[in-house]
């Protein structure tokens, strides 16, 4: 509808990629040749709108197979979809990684944040810059970008490829030589360093072929799928009420109530959902379980399924994680062909089938409702809840979404026991954690300790601050978390320990600053962040993170709007604003990390 | 929606259609155009111009067939069922293939969603009324109302979308040739005895001539003198080459415009009239929803409102009338109209706009025109089925006028431009020719390529435009253009009888190309 003559026409190769998604066209209104028929009747309507969660999956193929998103294709996938151009293109530009300055060939994403900044990332873009030109999809042979953190925390600084006809690829760690040979190698997960025998969510990282099902089954893969089903839907949600777990993605919500909400809503159709859209700042466990573990991922939304009594399952990942939705993507290929997803999972009678959704950069959709939009083929803007996504998640069914990790525990829960499991940790807090740690530290990578470890013991875990030296500050859960000194050391990583701290555990980010660290750069990098990845949709966050952003500015060129203590009156403000009146955690966090290295005097932060 | 192109021509409305949309709501469109509207319906169906009435026929048989229809209703609140179902069982879904063009399959669909739905709405404008046959068309579609009781309830109904904000206000006021103000009949001698007490004088017995009529009283040369108030007939009648000798030759004519109209300037005095801004009084809209319409600024120069001209002129004529303010005048007539009766300007303030019948001032209008065709046993006249047979437009296609000429509106004009021509519009389309992009091959031109496009009235030249929402064999003009390319020169003034409307939708044209590309 309101579908207006766009002038430039798709290309063979374009239409040919969408066309290997939705099939061929039905119609001439549906972007076919005009026929007798075309002029006498035309179908569409919802039928026709019912296909707009197809729009991302388009962008993609398009632009794999090309290289960017031409007004040609934009025009067509909208013809195709019935989407008007307009709004298409208003999706299209949202997510980072569409690129809509055709032409393009590859593309260089290069990590600038907070993490690959303390690794050379400055110079790595200096260097792009003098070979390539200014940041931006400009070049039809190769271009570059600068990104947001790509999830590659623990082998900064981090480059993401995307070339036509080949997809996307991660390097890591790149330097100004290696960043411009375009590598589509898979990379391994990562190293874990704690003995595996201590180890349960980790225990299968660069241990178990995570492309094989049968090495996950003999390493006591489905043990916790045949349990569930031993239990009853009703026994799980009650082994996971037992159990404590509450949620990993930062929310803390207990997975049982939250289940239990799924399986008693009403309606026919439910989903589950896993959240593997992690892009906070600093984080990468989801990544290591995706890319390590993929068939834990698939059996714990079986369960989920199973439990719930939801019959589709989607799992979001992140697009700048190929290799783990191509490990996904296998894992449910396989045990597709194994029936233990399909019309009769394993043989129990249940319905349960799955699916990978490619996200395509956009920070604001690890926010659950903000996710659904971006399945639903929208741009990713979070809806005021309630209602909860138990009652209208995604397509406004019933949903239940959980953080891969979560999934994950749920998965240990069913098979060592909820009593066992609610053992490890403490009373509030139960079960293994990951944390993921970054920076400054001699050891980085994903770490897992029960509940209840302090931060100083973790850092003690990953060989404490790099160098030896001196520890100047941590943030703790990424962009929107906050900084703590050696003053928190003793704080135990607890969902109450660290709310008693005014923290929070968030995303299970760890970054490490050593005491030589210039905290200005880098509130300045989480400003642009928040600035950037504002979804736009409500004012307070719209605006108050473009005003903390300049603010700061301003403050590090010591030209200050008035005084000093009048900037610092306004980011109080903003804060306040922002926090009390954003639709979603991004405003609501968005000034924390800030103010709390204000509170703590944190060198280079300007006072 | 059928006949209707709302998504351009009635926006407002529209948005309205398209909340509807977004709750779930089905949308048929019949238009032998893919028009905007037809973008947003789950089914168009891509009728051949002035078919409509063997489309309708033909729903109404299968509504029967299938055994959809309200047996219930029908028997408590209609007559005339039988010689109805007689009359459509000619119509079968073949048979209605046939005359419209439009696939059986598609006709069987839209039988049976809006038989077997809930509750449904039929919409129409202008592409059922500007035909020869215009109220049989609308007999046609309230038929189809009547087998499936989806009228007089709520979210079912019968929706003649109005052109104009007003037009429902203009009837309702009595601005019709055969009706005083709340539609009592001007031959009724207790209705017209009413109003000759309040108005202290007699009223002619015989109801007056609709446009068409005044049309042949002009040719007849018995119709010597014209008041035109707000309208441009020289531009907006059909045929309008006969339309400006008419007007010529009139022994005087007086224009009341707020613009110089092309009428007026034909006009031997033309009176200055003030804008909806610049009058108070009311407006009625289509759901017959009267709302109060205040003066914000006063008219420029001389203009003066429609209630002070009137006043003076007939002081002019030699009569005492005062000057009413509009609420004196409004009070009058609701004093003589049981349907606006209970509308003080106080309870119209009140409530933003009430709804009639509205009969006293306790009453709280009425939602529904025809909800008593609901009530056990059925209050008042039961409703009647029309049995209408389909007869093709009079401008036949021959070999030498092969192709059908279909008339319209766009977004972003008005009717002939008077009022929107003045403005810019960013996306305006200018006056041309729409062809298919297969006629247009064809003919061997491109877009924008002028071309002479021919009836049997007259021609008119004009670039061509390029439209897929066209099959071949159909073209289009919009009629916002009449200075450079009018589009009424083409038209056929037949015209329907029982309405007096001309049948602007149907015109046997041929096209010849002036350049070669």
């Amino acid at each position: 509808m309101d579908i207006r003559a766009l002038i430039d026409r798709a290309t063979d190769a374009e239409r040919q990629s969408v066309d290997e998604l939705l099939g061929p066209p039905g119609s001439a209104w549906g972007g076919g040749e005009f026929s007798g028929f075309d002029g006498r009747v035309a179908y569409g309507g919802h039928a026709a709108r019912a296909q707009r969660h197809l729009l991302l999956p388009a962008f993609h193929a398009v632009q794999d197979a090309v290289g960017s998103i031409s007004r040609g294709a934009l025009g067509y996938i909208s013809e195709r979809l019935t989407v008007p151009p307009a709004e298409a293109y208003g999706v299209a530009t949202f997510y980072a990684l569409f690129n809509t300055d055709a032409p393009a060939g590859a593309t260089i994403h290069a990590c600038d944040d907070i993490v690959c900044s303390q690794f050379g990332a400055a110079a790595l873009c200096d260097s792009l810059e003098e070979a390539l030109g200014p940041s931006g999809h400009s070049s039809d042979t190769v271009g570059w970008v600068r990104s947001s953190c790509l999830g590659q925390c623990d082998r900064a600084p981090a480059a993401l490829f995307h070339q036509p006809g080949q997809g996307y690829g991660n390097a890591a760690p790149v330097d100004a030589e290696s960043v411009t040979r375009l590598s589509f190698e898979e990379l391994p997960p990562g190293v874990i360093h704690q003995d595996h025998q201590e180890l349960r969510l980790l225990r299968r990282i660069g241990r178990v072929e995570p492309t094989s099902l049968d090495a996950y089954r003999e390493s006591g893969g489905y043990e916790a799928l045949f349990r569930a089903v031993e239990l009853g839907p009703d026994g799980v949600l009650s082994a996971l009420d037992e159990s404590g777990l509450r949620g990993r993605g930062g929310a803390a919500f207990p997975i049982g109530i939250k289940w239990r909400g799924v399986a008693e809503a009403q309606g026919p159709v439910k989903y589950v959902i896993a959240n593997g859209d992690e892009s906070e700042p600093g984080t990468f466990k989801d990544r290591l379980l995706m890319e390590g573990d993929p068939f834990a991922v698939v059996e714990a939304m079986t369960v989920a399924g199973y439990a719930t009594g939801a019959t589709k399952g989607h799992i979001y990942v992140r697009g700048e994680y190929p290799t783990a939705e191509k490990r996904l993507q296998r894992a449910i290929e396989s045990a597709t062909e194994a029936e233990l997803l399909g019309g009769n999972v394993a043989g129990a009678g249940f319905v349960f089938d799955l699916e990978v959704q490619r996200g395509a950069g956009a920070y604001i959709c690890g926010e659950e409702t903000a996710l659904f939009a971006s399945i639903e083929g929208h741009r990713g803007e979070p809806r005021q809840k309630p209602p909860f996504p138990t009652q209208k998640g995604l397509f406004s069914r019933p949903t239940g979404i959980n953080n891969i990790e979560t999934l994950l525990a749920a998965l240990e829960v069913l098979v060592g026991g909820p009593n066992v499991f609610a053992q490890i940790g403490t009373e509030q807090s139960t079960g293994p954690k990951l944390f993921c740690l970054s920076g400054a530290v001699e050891k980085p990578g994903v770490y897992e300790v029960p509940f209840g470890t302090t931060l100083g013991e973790l850092l003690r875990l990953a060989g404490g601050v790099a160098g030896g030296r001196e520890l100047g500050a941590v943030l703790l859960g990424g962009a929107a978390g906050i900084f703590v000194d050696s003053g928190s050391l003793d704080m135990p990583l607890t969902f109450e320990g660290t709310s008693a701290a005014g923290a929070s555990l968030g995303s299970g980010a760890v970054i490490v600053f050593d005491g030589e660290c210039d905290f200005g750069p880098v509130l300045k990098r989480i400003a642009r962040f928040f600035r950037d990845e504002s979804c736009g949709q409500c004012v307070p966050c719209r605006i108050g993170t473009v005003r903390q952003e300049e603010a700061l500015a301003r403050l590090a060129d010591k030209k200050p709007l008035g005084t000093i203590a009048d900037e610092r009156e306004r980011l109080d403000d903003l804060a306040k604003v922002m926090t009390d009146a954003s639709i979603c955690g991004l405003g609501q966090t968005a000034s924390t990390a800030i103010q709390s290295a204000i509170r703590l005097q944190l060198r280079g932060v300007p006072a | 929606m059928w006949g209707s192109n709302a998504r351009e021509a009635h926006p407002i409305f529209f948005h309205r259609v398209l909340k509807g949309i977004h709750n779930g709501a089905r949308m048929f469109v019949v238009d032998p155009r893919r028009t905007s509207s037809a973008q947003w319906a789950d089914v168009w169906l891509g009728i051949d111009v002035g078919s409509d009435i063997a489309l309708a026929n033909a729903v109404g048989r299968e509504i029967i067939h299938q055994n959809l229809h309200n047996r219930e209703f029908i028997e408590r609140a209609t007559d005339g069922f039988d010689d109805y179902a007689a009359c459509v069982e000619a119509y079968t879904l073949e048979r209605a293939e046939e005359i419209t063009g439009v696939p059986a399959a598609a006709i069987r669909q839209l039988a049976h969603e809006y038989g077997a739905a809930e509750t449904a709405q039929i919409c129409w404008t202008l592409g059922i009324t500007e035909h020869h046959n215009a109220t049989d068309n609308v007999l046609a579609l309230i038929n189809l109302a009547l087998l499936t009781g989806h009228v007089g309830r709520y979210g079912s109904g019968l929706v003649p979308v109005r052109g104009q904000n007003n037009v429902q206000g203009g009837g309702d006021m009595g601005a019709l040739p055969n009706k005083l103000p709340g539609f009592q009949d001007v031959e009724d001698d207790e209705s017209r005895a009413a109003f000759e007490a309040v108005w202290g004088a007699e009223i002619p017995s015989k109801a007056g001539k609709h446009i068409s009529l005044m049309h042949e009283a002009m040719d007849e040369g018995s119709l010597r003198a014209l008041y035109v108030i707000g309208e441009n007939p020289l531009q907006s009648e059909a045929n309008s080459t006969e339309m400006a000798r008419r007007l010529e030759n009139l022994d005087f004519m007086v224009v009341q415009d707020i613009f110089l109209t092309a009428t007026g300037e034909l006009a031997d005095v033309v009176l200055p009239a003030a804008g909806w801004g610049e009058s108070e009084g009311t407006f009625t809209s289509s759901e017959r929803r009267v709302q109060r319409v205040r003066k914000a600024i006063d008219p420029p120069g001389d203009a003066q409102d429609d209630i002070t001209l009137i006043s003076e002129l007939a002081r002019a004529l030699g009569h005492e009338w005062p000057t009413p303010t509009a609420q004196e005048a409004w009070d009058e007539m609701r004093q003589l109209s049981p349907l606006h009766g209970g509308m003080s300007y106080e309870r119209l303030e009140e409530s933003g706009g009430l709804q009639w019948p509205c009969p006293t001032e306790d009453h709280p209008g009425s939602l529904f025109l025809h909800g008593r065709l609901w009530d056990s046993p059925v209050s008042g006249r039961r409703a009647p089925f029309h049995a209408v047979e389909f007869v093709p437009p009079v401008d036949t296609l021959t070999d030498e006028f092969p192709i059908r000429l279909t008339t319209g509106r766009r977004l972003d004009s008005f009717n002939t431009g008077v009022q929107s021509g003045r403005y810019v519009a960013p996306r305006r389309i200018p006056g041309v020719v729409d062809l298919s992009p297969e006629d247009g091959a064809e003919l061997g031109v491109s877009e924008g390529d002028r071309v002479k496009v021919i009836s049997r009235r007259g021609s008119l030249e004009a670039p061509v435009r390029f439209d897929r929402s066209l099959r071949p064999g159909l073209a289009f003009m919009s009629v916002h253009f009449p200075d450079d390319t009018d589009v009424n020169v083409l038209t056929v003034d037949a015209w329907d009888p029982k309405s007096g409307t001309a049948e602007f939708k149907a015109t046997a044209i041929r096209v010849e190309a002036l350049t070669t590309s």
